[in-house]
């Protein structure tokens, strides 16, 4: 069994990409990611670029929807709102974390 | 190949209805899918659910797994020769396919006329968890991680291999983070691209420290005349022993920071090392301690139940 060396790109390394290349990697539909940028959970790398572009960190999240969606069997709104809840549960735990940490 | 038991992994009978099959699909997936399960075992639980799930569904799918018979799981076994007709393979071909890809390849390799458009399509996203230390994280360099990925063979069949990747950690890396190897991922349909592999890093719990974002907590035992009196103590940096100067009446829970001996960022910040006091005493005493410490309570007048009497919070 060979190793390879593979050079790796870091999730906030600056690299971005369009809606179309998230809509390829996740399997969601363009609308279906809209959905997720129109309520925040994803948001353009800078604003003032036309068309829209994305950090690749993006890609994680729009992953995340797409394997909500198939193994829940949940529709756009439903994508949108337990998206939404997975966010915020990663969120405090992480914050509960940080508190075990500092409390020992 | 070896064979998986689908019905055990759903907990239904074989006789189960295609309605039963997807409750008691919707159970396990609610109770152990990677994004909403506590279970530190869920994610690879949730796997052999939705690998079930995939097939039993599908009454195509469900017949022809139906036809291989009942087996203990994890049995090998080689598939009955008009499966090796239909991927065009002998036994020994099977070796290293994954039965749910064997599954997952039954309608394109089914007798059939072919779709009549079939579009190239993009290889499969990967994602690993690689464990790190902290010492690793803190250091940068190189790790090796291990994963099975899939290669399609000239019938387009998948066969599981085992790769090894050397990748070097990018400063300010920390738990949770993702590495992606682009093109090291699932192989692509028709010339489509090659999928990427994701490494989500994993830090190892440390036996000294406890990392808060970028900072670091580490417990510093004093003894109580090191509290009372003051010290000079060495503390164990990632870095190397740094000796830190402990005032005179230092109290337990104190946080004693030693600024920049934490995590780097990715912005180029550094956190902190949070010394954090606890005055330990000895569990036994030398008949010299005990007379000092009985000569202590006999001249003290400090009472750290003082508040107790008043009535207000220490």
């Amino acid at each position: 069994m060979s190793t390879q060396f593979a050079e790796p790109a870091g999730q906030d390394d600056g690299q971005v990409c369009h809606i179309e290349y998230l809509a390829e990697v996740s399997g969601l539909s363009t609308d279906e990611i809209e959905d997720l940028v129109s309520i925040g959970l994803i948001a353009p790398a800078d604003d003032a670029v036309r068309p829209p572009a994305f950090g690749l960190c993006c890609v994680l999240t729009v992953k995340t929807a797409r394997r909500l969606r198939d193994d829940f069997q949940l529709d756009r709104h439903g994508v949108a709102l337990a998206l939404t809840l997975v966010q915020q549960i990663r969120e405090l735990r992480a914050e509960l974390k940080a508190l075990q940490a500092r409390l020992g | 190949m070896k064979f998986k038991d689908y019905y055990q992994a759903l907990g239904v009978a074989r006789s189960a209805s295609a309605d039963e099959i997807k409750k008691s699909y919707r159970k396990l997936a609610h109770k152990y899918h990677p994004d909403v399960s506590k279970d530190p075992g869920g994610e690879e639980k949730f796997k052999e659910v939705a690998e079930a799930y995939a097939t039993l569904k599908d009454p195509e799918k469900r017949q022809a797994y139906d036809d291989l018979g009942r087996r203990p799981a994890g049995e090998p076994f080689t598939p009955p020769p008009d499966w090796q007709q239909r991927f065009h393979m002998d036994e020994s071909g099977f070796e290293d396919v994954d039965l749910s890809d064997l599954f997952a390849a039954f309608g394109r390799a089914g007798h059939g006329p072919r779709p009549q458009s079939d579009p190239p399509r993009r290889g499969q996203d990967f994602e690993i968890a690689a464990p790190v230390t902290l010492e690793q994280i803190f250091h940068g360099g190189e790790i090796e991680v291990r994963a099975e990925l899939p290669e399609s063979d000239p019938n387009g069949l998948v066969h599981r291999v085992v790769r090894t990747f050397r990748i070097t950690l990018p400063k300010g890396a920390g738990d949770g983070y993702r590495l992606r190897l682009a093109g090291k991922g699932g192989p692509g349909h028709k010339g489509g691209a090659v999928g990427d592999l994701y490494v989500a890093l994993a830090l190892q719990p440390h036996s000294l420290y406890r990392p808060s974002g970028r900072d670091l907590y580490l417990d510093l035992p004093l003894a109580p005349w090191e509290a009372a009196l003051g010290a000079e103590v060495d503390i164990p940096t990632l870095a190397g022993s740094v000796t830190l100067k402990v005032k005179p009446g230092t109290q337990s829970g104190h946080k004693l920071r030693l600024a920049r001996r934490g995590l780097a960022a990715t912005d180029g910040s550094i956190g902190d090392l949070y010394a954090q006091v606890r005055i330990d005493v000895p569990g036994t005493l030398s008949p010299a301690e005990r007379d000092l410490f009985v000569q202590l309570a006999a001249v003290s007048g400090f009472n750290p139940r003082q508040h107790f009497l008043s009535g207000a919070p220490a």
